[in-house]
């Protein structure tokens, strides 16, 4: 077996009284998908915040590429080659488009902005992520919300990362949409990328992911691979019990129905 | 007119040749009326852009000049840009601030504190009056780094440092002016020479020539630029088009002024410090560090922008401005008193940013609006004055064009919204 690119191990976080994680294990291999499922409060975006860089993990160690790294700050992950697309607040409303995706990282020109060159670069990258948006220069807070979380993912791009972590990106779109963002992330698996991805909707697990890692109160509750797998197996690690609310409601349904016949 | 917002897919006369543009587009076209249409679109879209604050300015003008003739005449017209430059100087940095989305309430007193530091280093120490003013500046530039501090490290509101800001560097005025309370300075050394000076008409043209060429070439140049690299560029006609649009008022202050004195020195540095800014907001990496930070701090933040240490710099850069604004304040009057700037300087100053075009709701706003907005309430003083009506219907017309303003600013935020143009 290939070494993967990104393996946790042993990972714990602990916010004053709360244990959110605690001995957590994690690998993502390239060109995988690795869905991160779990009840609320289970410790998903706590574990993305960690290999992000915006918690530093209590304990536990990271082997990038089969080397130990210590991640404490975000530049520690943005160099090492992970990019993170947080739910919210990844954009700022009054810029255009061009002007977010290169934010932070603008291009310079005789010691002013290059627009003409970020122009070209951004249409250049939507082109090759086959995104259609009508004209870059519009305030981001014009576009859907599906647009703009293709930004933000576009955005991420840029620094040629090779491990992508999506916290919920699909969390408030329509179906078109997120079938636009789905695309995306199998295209981001087709160049080679690993991708984590956080998601409530099984639908969209079972659409693009090729493994599924479940947290349950803060610890591993399983490691799938989606294709093999069960809804009701996943049901039951995310849930932690096979007697779970999830099971006896579709026991009720089936119930009522083959009453009603 | 509506024939003209034809989408690209139907006539293809300023698509891009590189990719195709998405028919949803609506691109403008060439032709005036095009522009036009283009034109009445954004204004309906709540873009105004700086078109209400001009046409009130044509208006102030008109309704004063028809009140009384000497309104429009080189001197007064000459005098009323002297008289605009202080408080324009307090605007322009005060802008920066409000594109943050924070406000700063005390550019007023810093104002103060600077024309009194100037006025006793220069007389009672007896220094050079030039680095009376330096260290003036640098005084004011030291609070604002200080205020900012206070605001994005310990996350007190800017509102209440600035408030307590206020009060504290106008006691710091009346301190150091002690018991006498006015300290005049020469009428002929460098502090005075600010206001004073005039330049010779060849210089007002130099000035405009090179001012109206260089926009004529950069712009020339930037659209040669996104052609050759296949992205829309604006039409020669539209570039002609903007360069008249600014050659005709730059052309037409030089020879107003070359007809009374020339061009004012104290107006070229309120002008050349707007210019600079704008400059500095548009084309520079910090420039969209502070619209990004306006526009969504913990967007930026993520982005890898040092957000404190942009809201610390913005107070600087706003209470150096208000410091050299106190510095003119005393070159006018010829003295530093214990009201120098404490009166309606801060108020204008805020209000000449809103009524410029300045959003008070943070990553909106331009340079430009320092200007703008001067030169509307600088008309209106200027005018009452002539027609002898006093402080109290100036403060009442003020109040009335400022609240004009921030309706505007509210509506064509929500317009925007409407029309989903950004926050
Ligand atoms: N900054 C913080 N300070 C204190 N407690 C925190 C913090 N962040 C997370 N927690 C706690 O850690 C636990 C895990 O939270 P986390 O946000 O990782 O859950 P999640 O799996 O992402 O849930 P959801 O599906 O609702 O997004 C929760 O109990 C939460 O209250
Ligand atoms: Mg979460």
């Amino acid at each position: 077996m290939s070494t993967p690119v990104l393996e946790l191990s042993g990972i714990s976080k602990r916010f004053g009284a709360v244990q959110a994680l605690s001995d957590v294990d994690l690998r993502i291999d390239a060109g995988e998908v690795v869905a991160l499922l779990g009840d609320n409060g289970a410790g998903k975006s706590t574990l993305v915040k960690v290999i992000a860089g915006a918690h530093a993990a209590d304990g536990g160690r990271i082997l990038w590429e089969g080397e130990p790294v210590s991640i404490t700050r975000p530049g520690d992950a943005q160099r090492l080659g992970i990019a993170t697309i947080y739910q919210d607040l990844a954009l700022c409303d009054n810029l255009d488009i061009v002007a977010n995706l290169f934010l932070g990282n603008e291009q310079m020109r005789l010691g002013t902005l290059d627009e003409v060159e970020m122009e070209r670069k951004a249409r250049e990258l939507l082109d090759s992520l086959s995104v259609k948006i009508p004209s870059l220069r519009v305030p981001v807070a014009s576009l859907s919300g599906g647009q703009r979380q293709i930004i933000a993912i576009a955005r991420a791009l840029l620094g040629e990362p090779k491990v992508v972590m999506l916290d919920e990106p699909t969390a408030a779109l329509g179906v078109a949409q997120t079938a636009q963002v789905l695309d995306l992330i199998e295209r981001l698996r087709d160049r080679g990328l690993g991708v984590i991805l956080i998601s409530h909707n099984m639908a969209d697990v079972r659409a693009v992911a090729d493994r599924a890692g479940v947290l349950r109160l803060g610890r591993n509750a399983g490691d799938f691979q989606v294709e093999e797998t069960s809804y009701e197996e996943i049901v039951a690690a995310i849930t932690g019990a096979s007697d779970n609310p999830v099971a006896r409601r579709n026991e009720r349904v089936a119930a009522s129905q083959t009453g009603d016949e | 007119m509506a024939a003209q917002q034809t989408p690209v897919a139907a006539e293809n006369g300023t698509a891009e040749p590189q990719s195709p543009a998405d028919p949803r587009l609506i691109v403008t076209r060439t032709s005036p009326a095009g522009l036009l249409a283009a034109g009445l679109r954004r204004l309906r879209g709540g873009e105004l852009g700086p078109v209400p604050v001009i046409v009130g300015l044509i208006v102030i003008a008109a309704v004063f000049q028809s009140l009384h003739g000497r309104f429009l005449s080189p001197q007064n017209l000459s005098n009323l840009t002297v008289q605009v430059a202080a408080v324009g100087l307090m605007t322009t940095g005060v802008i920066m601030v409000l594109l943050l989305g924070e406000i700063d309430l005390s550019i007023g007193s810093v104002a103060g504190v600077s024309a009194s530091i100037t006025a006793v280093l220069a007389v009672r120490y007896g220094l050079p009056e030039w680095v009376a003013i330096a260290a003036a500046v640098a005084a004011g530039l030291a609070i604002g780094l200080l205020q900012g501090t206070i605001f994005a490290k310990v996350g007190v509101p800017a509102f209440v440092v600035t408030l307590a800001g206020l009060l504290g560097w106008q006691g710091l005025q009346l301190q150091l002016l002690g018991g006498d309370g006015t300290i005049n300075v020469s009428d002929s050394g460098a502090i005075a020479a600010l206001t004073q000076t005039y330049f010779v008409p060849a210089v007002g043209w130099f000035v405009a020539v090179v001012a109206v060429g260089s926009f004529a070439l950069s712009t020339a140049f930037g659209e040669r630029r996104r052609a050759a690299a296949g992205l829309t560029a604006k039409p020669v006609g539209e570039q002609l088009l903007r360069t008249a649009l600014l050659a005709v008022p730059v052309f037409g202050a030089v020879a107003v002024f070359n007809q009374f004195k020339g061009v004012p020195l104290a107006f070229l540095i309120f002008v050349g410090f707007v210019v600079a800014f704008d400059l500095m907001l548009r084309k520079t990496r910090y420039g969209r560090m502070v619209f990004a930070v306006g526009g969504g701090a913990e967007a930026a933040r993520r982005a890898g922008i040092n957000v404190d240490l942009i809201r610390i710099s913005v107070f600087g850069l706003a209470s150096m401005l208000s410091a050299l604004g106190g510095v003119i304040l005393v070159s006018r009057s010829f003295s530093a008193s214990l009201d120098t700037a404490a009166g309606e300087e801060l108020m204008m100053a805020i209000a000449a940013a809103v009524i410029g075009g300045t959003s008070l709701f943070g990553g909106r706003g331009n340079a430009y609006s320092a200007l703008l907005g001067g030169l509307v309430l600088g008309a209106i003083t200027s005018g009452l004055y002539l027609l002898q009506m006093g402080t109290p219907v100036r403060y009442m017309i003020t109040a009335v064009v400022l609240l004009v303003a921030v309706v505007l600013d509210a509506v064509s935020r929500r317009s925007r919204k409407a029309h989903a143009r950004g926050g």
